[in-house]
């Protein structure tokens, strides 16, 4: 997967920024394998196998709840989880990879490879269950994550990087929901986003092509008359993802939240941030929304040649709409969520929110009005938000530069010094013999009579003695 | 018998070679693959031997002939399935090599086929000497032409890198002669009898200080030549100055015969000693394969890069020679084999890209994979295989000795996984600075891959696969010799 998504990423090959992109997103990841892969040595080490099932069925009885052994397992379980599926702090590698062509993005970098992480912690639940603080840690991960995002998406300006950090932002959603104990609503969630979320991005692709290239949504604008099938492809893709009823993603967002609130720790700040985070996630999804399709027209489209692009389209908007009524038949895999309701007024806050926050995009960008609430204004605050938070800049301080200016230096490999002093050694050593063979008479008696008249010396000394 | 059959059509090829040579290099090419194809067919014949009798015994004894009487030294030779994959993988590589040297030398051809196969002929002895002296016979055999390859028909500074490589590689193998002559009196103290077979003096007591003192002189020896910190340097400047053929034998094969020389002689002769020194060997094994990692990110020159990383993975050889599990071992035997394959398929794309471009260095090259897309593919897997991605032989060796050192010595083994991170970034670097991006300078005569170096790096690349998905042809072979070793190894 790794690999394929390296060479994917990389595919226009020509340009070094898509190489580093690449690159960036295997090493990255990579990371996060290695310490899944010791946390797969220390789970053989104590539980002797690495087969899933009898996983499940050895670690409730070998493991104490709470333990050491359970948490260090699921600690870097979830190393490796949060590595793929981008998740702070390893998520600095997913709005580069929107380097690759759209569908690739659509298809590994939104809807499936990234969410096996999600996948991963779901499937070995058996650990994670005994390490109660590291599904907490899961929970808080999956919030921040979900927020410092959705933030971050607010001021995109490239269509795909707005997609990815939603993305990003989803799947923390996803996180928080295995966090609080909603695992059956959280494979749920992640199956209907990977719908739509491919929905939004082959959309956006087919708007791309159409618009030759153009990435920039400050560049477009106006684009529901000239291109309807895409319009109303985002306004499925964009309810959805704002969860707003009747479609699937309501429903397990309301599954979520209503098991965060019950949440025995900070339940109720877990909902307070889960709302939030629904908040934002309408305000950034409608705000792109509102750029690309409505106000003045900025750029000329031509409906892009071939048969092939609406039909997916459609067959995903088609899918994305119904697929929530469709109960997943996962049986009794998962454990189950808490049952229980939260009191009326949660519920009525949290279908709420999402439907002010459209109000406000509206009203800031398709009627202009509050315009000092655009971010525009706010210029180091956007540009902190802008470049995600400044993670890149951090680990390039803590790690990059360290590192390559750690192997420049050495480049030459100082142990290779030893071996270089004794060569210098030996040469200097013959050129200074060497002088006693030059073939001088002189200095060849010379040396004699020395020899001589000190071993001469000598031998008396000690005769005499 | 076939033993010997393999290393008689070895030399006598050699030699043939050589005779022809002077008439026509054509001749001392095709002589050398039909000495090579010779020495398979004893070899498929000793495999099948094998196979048919490991149920019953360990050990297939080829000869066993008085040499030198009265210090007990025998011509004995000797395989297991440790020996037997090992001799394999040297055939297997010997072609490779050859297909490489095919264009690549064209003076002295005789010559640099007798200096090839006599190489050859000296790795298959040292795999199969169970006679301390004739294992040291061997050991200096497979020194001398080596030696000639890269001196002769290597690369600018040829003869600097020549000398330093014989120089480091002599200095060990003296102190392997006192220890080997010191445990024969050892051997000899306790039981009254001369002896330099292996057989016996894995019986020998050795525990103790003495005992410690002669294992060092054995571990030195084959550290030099495996190679790890802090005795490593000669490897760097070998790789790069030796020619492709000589490239390929040299990380394909001989750097295995120190990996050889701690299994079978440092832990069953010195078990004691070997289980003390453990922890320091690791330690310095998990240096070797961080160190070399970050120093190949930095090189410049191809196969300098290409270099680090074989001391970057055969310091995961090292690690888990000295964990000493089943797992380990077994793990161990795979990330040699795995290794050679993909070493040798590195250093070959190097020499093929020497040819076509006239130079090594990284910063010059760029953008070649619209030029060479055959080439270009290939360097990805071996790149990947550098980096132990799943599906490839490396991987499968990697794991298992992260997975069995693991056991024994939990922070060797995660400070070593910090590998996985450190290969990519060298790995990559490859592909990014030689392939991807623009193409720099004149590249319009880059021609991609004819048929036989695509045979060539093939049969790597068909190797690679097959030991990823079933590396179960190999441990199967090895499964008892391992279990026997380690047995021996814990002082049974």
């Amino acid at each position: 997967m790794g690999v394929c998504s390296f060479l994917l990423i990389g595919f226009w090959y020509q340009d070094p920024a898509n190489g580093y992109a690449a690159r960036k997103a295997f090493i990255v990841t990579r990371v996060g394998d290695t310490a899944f892969a010791i946390g797969l040595f220390l789970l053989y080490r104590e539980l002797g196998t690495l087969d899933l099932p009898s996983i499940m069925v050895l670690a409730p009885e070998k493991f104490v709840m709470g333990a050491n052994q359970p948490t260090l397992i699921a600690t870097l379980l979830l190393a490796g989880a949060v590595g793929k599926s981008a998740q702070l702090p390893l998520h600095i590698w997913l709005p580069d990879a929107m380097a690759g062509p759209t569908p690739v993005s659509a298809l590994i970098h939104a809807a499936t490879m990234v969410t096996a992480g999600v996948y991963l912690i779901a499937r070995t639940h058996g650990v994670f269950l005994q390490a109660p603080d590291v599904l907490l840690a899961v929970a808080f991960i999956g919030l921040f994550t979900l927020l410092i995002s959705g933030f971050t998406a607010l001021n995109q300006t490239d269509i795909k990087r707005v997609l990815a950090y939603s993305t990003m932002s989803q799947i923390g959603y996803m996180f928080f929901a295995l966090g609080v104990g909603a695992w059956s609503e959280s494979i749920f969630h992640l199956m209907t986003h990977a719908l739509f979320k491919a929905l939004l991005f082959m959309t956006a692709g087919s708007i791309i092509l159409a618009l030759h290239h153009e990435q920039d949504i400050r560049l477009m604008g106006g684009l529901r008359r000239q291109l309807p099938v895409p319009f109303w492809c985002f306004v499925i893709g964009s309810a959805c993802l704002v969860a707003l009823p009747p479609t699937s993603g309501f429903f397990s967002k309301e599954a979520i939240l209503n098991a965060s609130w019950q949440l025995p720790r900070y339940g109720p700040w877990f909902w307070a941030g889960g709302v939030l985070g629904a908040f934002i996630t309408a305000i950034y999804s409608f705000r792109l929304f509102f750029l690309v399709f409505f106000g003045a027209e900025k750029a000329q489209p031509h409906e892009p040649k071939g048969w092939q692009f609406h039909p997916p389209l459609i067959i995903l908007a088609t899918l994305s709409l119904i697929a929530g009524w469709f109960v997943l038949p996962a049986g009794d895999v998962l454990p189950s969520s808490p049952a229980g309701h939260p009191p009326m007024w949660t519920i009525v806050v949290a279908i709420g929110l999402p439907l002010l926050g459209i109000g406000i995009a509206y009203q800031v960008y398709v009627r202009h009005k509050w315009q000092a609430l655009r971010l525009a204004h706010w210029q180091r605050l956007r540009q902190f938000w802008l470049q995600g938070w400044g993670f890149d800049g951090l680990y390039r301080r803590l790690f990059l530069t360290p590192f390559t200016s750690l192997a420049q230096v050495n480049r030459n490999d100082i142990i290779d010094g030893l071996p270089t002093l004794l060569i210098q050694l030996s040469r200097f050593l013959h050129r200074f013999f060497s002088q006693l063979q030059n073939g001088q008479l002189r200095v060849y008696i010379a040396t004699l009579a020395s020899a001589a008249i000190i071993i001469l010396a000598l031998a008396i000394s000690t005769v005499g003695k | 018998m076939q033993l010997l059959g393999i290393i008689i059509s070895l030399l006598g090829g050699g030699v043939l070679a050589l005779m022809m040579g002077h008439k026509s290099p054509v001749a001392s090419r095709w002589l050398s693959l039909a000495s090579l194809l010779v020495a398979s067919i004893f070899y498929t014949s000793l495999w099948l031997d094998s196979t048919n009798s490991l149920s019953t015994s360990l050990w297939i004894i080829h000869t066993d002939w008085p040499w030198i009487e009265r210090f007990g030294v025998h011509l004995l030779l000797a395989t297991d399935g440790l020996s037997l994959v090992l001799i394999g993988l040297t055939l297997v590589l010997g072609y490779v090599a050859l297909l490489s040297a095919w264009h690549e030398i064209n003076h002295r051809c005789g010559l640099f086929y007798l200096n090839f196969l006599f190489t050859l002929a000296g790795v298959v002895g040292v795999f199969s000497a169970l006679d301390l002296f004739l294992f040291f016979v061997f050991w200096e055999v497979m020194l001398v032409p080596m030696f000639l390859i890269i001196a002769i028909w290597g690369h600018e500074e040829r003869r600097f890198a020549a000398t330093k490589f014989f120089i480091y590689t002599q200095a060990s193998s003296l102190l392997m002669l006192v220890a080997m002559v010191g445990l024969v009196l050892l051997n000899q103290q306790q039981t009254g009898l001369w002896s330099f077979s292996w057989f016996t003096l894995t019986q020998t007591d050795t525990s103790g200080s003495m005992g410690m003192w002669l294992m060092l002189g054995f571990y030195v020896a084959f550290l030099v030549k495996l190679p790890g910190l802090p005795v490593h340097n000669w490897l760097p400047d070998a790789h790069t100055q030796a020619p492709t053929p000589g490239s390929i034998l040299l990380a394909g094969i001989l750097l295995k015969t120190g990996a050889y020389g701690l299994l079978r002689f440092v832990w069953p002769l010195f078990p004691d000693a070997a289980l003390a020194f453990a922890p320091i060997a690791m330690g310095l094994g998990v240096l070797s394969v961080l160190y070399a990692a970050k120093l190949a990110f930095a090189q410049n020159d191809l196969k300098r890069l290409i270099a680090y990383t074989s001391i970057s993975h055969m310091g995961f050889v090292s690690l888990g020679i000295f964990a000493w599990n089943q797992l380990s071992l077994q793990g161990t035997l795979m990330q040699m084999v795995g290794h050679g394959l993909s070493s040798a398929g590195l250093f070959a794309i190097a020499g093929l890209l020497q040819q076509r471009l006239h130079t090594r260095a990284l910063d010059q090259m760029g953008g070649l994979w619209a030029l060479m897309p055959k080439l270009a593919t290939l360097s990805m897997v071996f790149a990947v295989a550098a980096l132990g991605l799943p599906g490839l032989a490396n991987f499968i060796g990697e794991f298992m000795i992260l997975l069995g050192v693991f056991q024994i010595e939990p922070w060797a083994a995660s400070l070593a996984a910090l590998a996985m991170i450190l290969a990519p970034v060298y790995a990559l670097v490859i592909m990014q600075k030689g392939f991807f991006g623009m193409a720099v300078g004149d590249k319009t005569k880059a021609l991609d891959l004819n048929a036989r170096e695509l045979l060539m790096l093939g049969l790597l690349v068909v190797g690679l696969v097959f030991l990823g998905f079933w590396p179960n042809l190999i441990f199967t072979v090895t499964a008892a010799p391992v279990d026997s070793l380690i047995h021996l190894g814990k002082g049974g």
